[in-house]
């Protein structure tokens, strides 16, 4: 598997018209204030949260990545691809497009098989070979506790099936090398691991989060206020000990989750995290 | 006076892509709005409530709605024009699919709704075909698989059609539609404007009013369970 990804990459990487980096330069807040930040540019394997409180501006933000806003949006902001204003087919057609946004309202409403619906979305790009299906289920496999069959429906799906496969299909068939999650920390996914794996096929992630554990993982934080972006944290393992004990925190949880699901009393007077 | 003519599905979004169209325009471009409709609407007043602009309907009862708008759109281009209007929107029912009231001097736009089923653009023939502009909406609530295919099949009843993806709510990525719209000519005569495409057979025996099955008792367009399958053909 790793030896298969290794070679997907090399391809990419090879392939002209490759995506070394993407730039947003700054808008400006509801009130008009104009953005504190040069740029932010995002290279692939780079993870950032955008983090704030409701109505802060925190999707409007993606959605000015996903559109390639180029200073015609309400935020004023304008996206570069590897510094200039990327071509219109980028921008239009979804197989072209080098972003995939998935947000808590994204959700697949054919009733169809995965395999079937996977190979649909194969065919729709003209790739040749099926055999990137199953690799794109085994994938979906790791991000969640629940195993995807091939020949389950994808409307009998959970929500956190649904996202892995989402994730993975993003990953894997569609090959975008900058993913958009949309608060999808509540549809109950190995976040660890999704962080992990984009990392190793060197996908660019932002994350538009309220979690703590997924802030934490990011390399950057962009804070939101107003509509506008406040200011952007550089962590740099400053954060450790309180991400380690996070991480701790959420995998004590997650045990929890599993024993209360498997129909368990949880009955220790106490538990170390 | 431009005319902007939009047809589609009822629900897929036109009104949100109408009012994204005014709010664009709003302050640079005079804007007055037609709609075509069967029984109740309400466009209008929303429409003029929110942008102050000249907005009216027509309600076709008994009529293909259609039908009625190719009635009616001279008169209509005439209040409009009269009112020194730039932009002038005319938005249809959007009932059977096989309909298209899209015209020549005007742009022509299909609204799609993504959450319609994959298969649906296959499903109407040419007020997709004839149209200029397929503006697909709430893409944001959908896989990007189901996307991807939506588009591919759009593309295979209008090979050359323009298609823009939106969240029209938002307005997302509406930039190449407001740009046709820039781009779009004014109306050089009234007097020549043709329907585009042949409307649907219009009138049969079931049309008038007679309910007995069976095609011994209709006449006209008459079709038997066996042997008849090119007896519509549509654009």
């Amino acid at each position: 598997m790793q030896t298969y990804f290794q070679l997907r990459l090399d391809l990419v990487i090879m392939s002209p018209g490759i995506i070394s980096e993407i730039t947003i330069l700054p808008g400006h807040d509801k009130h008009g204030n104009p953005e504190p930040f040069d740029q932010i540019v995002i290279r692939p394997g780079d993870t950032l949260s955008i983090v704030g409180p409701t109505g802060s501006g925190k999707t409007a933000f993606i959605n000015d990545i996903e559109v390639f806003a180029c200073n015609d949006t309400a935020t004023g902001r304008t996206v570069l691809v590897n510094g200039e204003i990327p071509a219109e087919e980028f921008v239009r057609d979804p197989s072209k497009k080098p972003i995939a946004l998935i947000t808590q309202n994204t959700k697949c409403l054919a009733d169809m098989s995965v395999d079937a619906f996977l190979a649909m979305h194969v065919r729709a790009r003209k790739m040749s070979g099926l055999a990137i299906v199953s690799e794109t289920i085994d994938l979906a496999n790791q991000f969640t506790g629940e195993q995807i069959q091939p020949g389950c429906r994808i409307t009998a799906l959970s929500g956190g099936q649904t996202r892995s496969l989402m994730v993975a299909d993003a990953v894997l068939i569609s090959n975008a090398p900058l993913i958009l999650l949309d608060e999808v920390e509540n549809a109950g996914i190995f976040r660890e691991r999704v962080i992990e794996v984009l990392k190793e096929h060197q996908k660019s992630v932002i994350f538009v989060t309220h979690d703590p554990l997924v802030s934490l993982l990011s390399d950057r934080r962009v804070v939101m206020r107003h509509g506008g972006v406040e200011k952007i944290l550089k962590p740099d393992g400053r954060e450790i000990h309180i991400r380690e004990m996070v991480a701790r925190m959420d995998l004590t949880l997650c045990r929890f989750r599993e024993r209360i699901r498997a129909g368990e009393l949880l009955t220790e007077k106490g538990f170390t995290v | 006076m431009k005319l902007v003519i939009i047809a589609g599905p009822p629900s897929a979004g036109k009104t949100a892509v109408t009012r994204q169209i005014i709010r664009h325009f709003l302050g640079t471009k005079k804007c007055a709005f037609l709609k075509i409709d069967v029984v109740r609407a309400f466009e209008d007043e929303e429409l003029r409530d929110e942008f102050h602009i000249p907005a009216r309907k027509i309600y076709s009862g008994d009529l293909c709605p259609d039908h009625t708008g190719v009635m009616v759109l001279k008169d209509a281009i005439s209040w409009a024009d009269g009112l020194g209007t730039d932009i002038f929107i005319v938005e249809s029912a959007g009932l059977c699919l096989r309909c298209s009231p899209y015209v020549t001097q005007s742009l022509g736009i299909v609204v799609l709704s993504a959450v319609s089923g994959m298969n649906s653009p296959l499903k109407m023939g040419p007020m997709i075909s004839l149209a200029d502009v397929a503006v697909i909406t709430k893409t944001d609530l959908v896989s990007q698989s189901e996307k991807e295919v939506f588009r591919e099949k759009t593309k295979e009843v209008s090979p050359a059609i323009d298609i823009i993806e939106t969240n029209a709510i938002q307005g997302t990525g509406l930039r190449f539609l407001m740009r046709a719209i820039d781009q779009q000519a004014e109306i050089s005569d009234p007097a020549t404007i043709l329907l585009r495409g042949i409307p649907p057979l219009g009138v049969c025996t079931i049309c008038v009013g007679k309910r007995e099955i069976g095609w011994q008792n209709h006449f006209g367009v008459v079709r038997k369970l066996d042997g008849a399958d090119d007896i519509f053909r549509g654009d």
